[in-house]
């Protein structure tokens, strides 16, 4: 378990501090499979590092187990990374590699040689053990540089953005074998990623970060469909954001009055917000021109894009909003609408959040 | 291809190489055909040459014929000259290597646009002449000098410490010297280093020491092994920095040379002298790339 308590850290240099964390707190459990995920510059990599020992905190604790971290060198740390370049020493083969940690912990020569031809196994490098680094794919050095900080079995695996080298069809298959070792080595890996996909698709939890700071954290599901704030709901998949009228909330159901006039109930933000106008998020393939029951919003098609499994429809609502929805694709059956038709978004029941902003 | 575009292709390439030949033949192989000649020739009796095969300048490189007794010795002076050349270079190279690591890794690790200025107060005392900087380190060391003065006004010595005209004298200025020899090709080699690695290390639990060593060390060797031959080769050789901080006390080899063109009158030895100098040169480069390559395998 790790417990990041108000951390901060304050960049100084020349030109204005830079605060790139800014009173971070989070508790990452045991065998979890965590995700910091935010634009480039939010602070997770900077967060990812102070838990390695690369950078120190200006304020706060890092405690892995109990124990304090933050006056640990990195070499005293029971936490390895794997790191965006991965970093292979290029003056050692792919065995030497991975037996580098193993050997500065002073095991004996018999555990490194069995680790090292179980790790090569783990990652199927067997064949490529006496390979220089520079003599293999980028995907191979990926699992060697996985394989590497694996060996030592640390406590906790830091991963800053691993896949982002690699080409697309390789970065899916990296993403099931990532969450695969990480069920098989029961450790607590934490993933550093800008790519919201790739966080749904691996994570346990999620914290999506900005500007130094975590604005929600939930697993995957929840933060898909419950954005605590726009700027969670914008970055992860796309949403259409609804100007509304909130009535009432009673535990986690707010009643809202849609701009066309239809009072429904959607999700209520977790800290309470006051009557009035908000604003309600609510997913493209959430809502529907087929009708059935639920809110409706009139409008007018503007525009139908085909997307192949899927086909996106731009309904301009009555009242100026642009609302966009997802439908998918089904074999043989076209689309029946097209532009300029008068149609009627349905929300389904229950769905769409209203944000604490 | 026609014959004639051929023979147009053929004759440009030779015009290409033309400098570079003319660099070899006259620059590089020439004289030093002359000199070989000349260690098989009589020393003429003002100097010079006379054209009559001997082998005696070989001889006297490393024996002496008593003149009476016509008994044959080692010729120590000349032993010991060599020794000392041999000892000093390889002390130059260690000394360089102590002082230019630790110099080049500073300057590689400081921020891109800050390197520059580094990189040129290491290389702005190579502007100057190397006389001047040798008379400077002479001022720093002689008796009267800066260091002296200081430590007798602290009171730690009671009297100057001798160090011109000493064996540390030309160490000093040697090193001193060819510090940037050293400092440059490390600093190449650092420069294009992926500081990442250094994380790596750290990460993989190995102190600061055992990334230096596992680490850093291993992927400037290149730089390093560069440097060693660049301070080594012509320290051996040396001839202003011994002769004004050794005070003509400390011979090294490129002052014995010089002795036997000037003096000495005794052109055949002076040349025998120098491909002597060359043939240690080559022997101790063969020796060393052989045994920094077999590392390389060992560890590689």
């Amino acid at each position: 378990m790790i417990e990041i308590a108000n951390v901060s850290k304050i960049f100084t240099g020349r030109g204005a501090p830079f605060t790139a964390l800014d009173d971070v707190s989070v508790t990452i459990r045991e065998n979890e499979f965590f995700t910091l995920l935010g634009p480039s510059g939010c602070g997770k990599t900077t967060l990812l590092r102070v838990i390695a020992g690369f950078i120190d905190p200006t304020h706060g604790a890092v405690k892995l187990e109990g124990q304090d971290l933050v006056k640990l060198p990195p070499y005293r740390r029971p936490v390895n990374t794997v790191f965006q370049s991965y970093a292979l020493f290029p003056h050692m083969t792919v065995a030497q590699n991975i037996a580098f940690g193993l050997e500065m912990l002073d095991k004996p020569s018999a555990e490194i040689k069995a680790t090292v031809d179980q790790m090569l196994e783990l990652v199927r490098m067997t064949p490529m053990a006496d390979r220089k680094t520079s003599e293999i794919s980028g995907g191979q050095q990926q699992r060697v540089a996985l394989a590497r900080a694996l060996a030592p079995r640390p406590k906790v695996l830091l991963l800053d953005e691993p896949l982002s080298a690699l080409d697309f069809k390789l970065r899916k298959d990296m993403q099931l074998e990532l969450k695969r070792l990480q069920s098989e080595t029961g450790i607590t890996f934490v993933f550093v990623t800008h790519d919201q996909e790739e966080a749904l698709t691996m994570s346990d939890r999620i914290a999506v970060m900005n500007a130094g700071d975590i604005r929600q954290i939930g697993g995957p599901r929840d933060i898909y469909d419950h954005p605590a704030e726009r700027f969670v709901a914008d970055f992860i998949g796309d949403t259409n954001f609804l100007e509304v009228e909130l009535l009432a909330t009673e535990g986690e159901t707010a009643r809202i009055r849609l701009p066309s006039g239809v009072e429904t109930e959607v999700r209520a933000p977790r800290d309470g917000v006051a009557p009035g106008p908000v604003t309600l998020a609510v997913r493209p393939e959430h809502a529907s021109l087929s009708g059935g029951d639920g809110a409706a919003l009139p409008g007018t098609l503007a525009n139908v894009v085909y997307f192949g499994t899927d086909t996106h429809f731009h309904v301009d609502l009555d009242g100026g909003a642009r609302f966009v929805l997802r439908q998918q694709n089904q074999p043989g059956t076209a689309q029946g609408w097209s532009v300029g038709d008068a149609v009627t978004v349905t929300l389904a029941p229950g769905v769409g959040q209203v944000l604490r902003d | 291809m026609s014959d004639a575009a051929a023979t147009r292709t053929a004759r440009s390439r030779w015009l290409l190489l033309a400098p570079a030949l003319a660099v070899l033949i006259f620059a590089a192989s020439g004289p030093l055909l002359i000199v070989l000649v000349y260690s098989f020739l009589t020393p003429g009796d003002y100097g010079g040459i006379l054209w009559e095969f001997s082998t005696d300048a070989w001889f006297n490189v490393v024996f002496e014929q008593d003149f009476f007794t016509e008994e044959v010795t080692l010729a120590d002076a000349h032993l010991s000259i060599f020794w000392r050349s041999i000892k000093l270079s390889l002390l130059t190279a260690f000394l360089t290597f102590v002082f230019g690591f630790p110099t080049a890794y500073f300057i590689a690790t400081r921020p891109k646009d800050k390197r520059d200025i580094w990189m040129l107060l290491i290389i702005i005392p190579f502007w100057t002449n190397l006389l001047i900087r040798t008379f400077a380190i002479m001022e720093l060391i002689r008796a009267e000098g800066a260091i002296n003065s200081v430590l007798l006004a602290l009171g730690i010595i009671d009297e100057p410490i001798q160090m011109l005209f000493t064996e540390f004298a030309i160490l000093l200025g040697m090193a001193y010297v060819y510090l940037p020899l050293m400092v440059l090709p490390i600093y190449a080699s650092l420069e294009r280093f992926d500081f990442t690695l250094v994380e790596a290390g750290y990460d993989l639990y190995a102190s600061r020491w055992r990334v230096l060593r596992k680490v850093i060390f291993p992927l400037a060797k290149p730089g390093v092994i560069a440097g060693s031959i660049l301070v080594f080769v012509p320290s051996l050789g040396a001839y202003v920095t011994p002769r004004v901080l050794g005070g003509g006390k400390q011979l090294m080899l490129g002052n014995l040379i010089e002795l036997q063109f000037g003096a000495g009158r005794n052109w055949p030895l002076g040349a025998a002298l120098s491909l002597t100098l060359l043939a240690i040169v080559m022997v101790a480069l063969i020796l060393y790339v052989r045994a920094a390559g077999n590392e390389e395998v060992r560890h590689g």
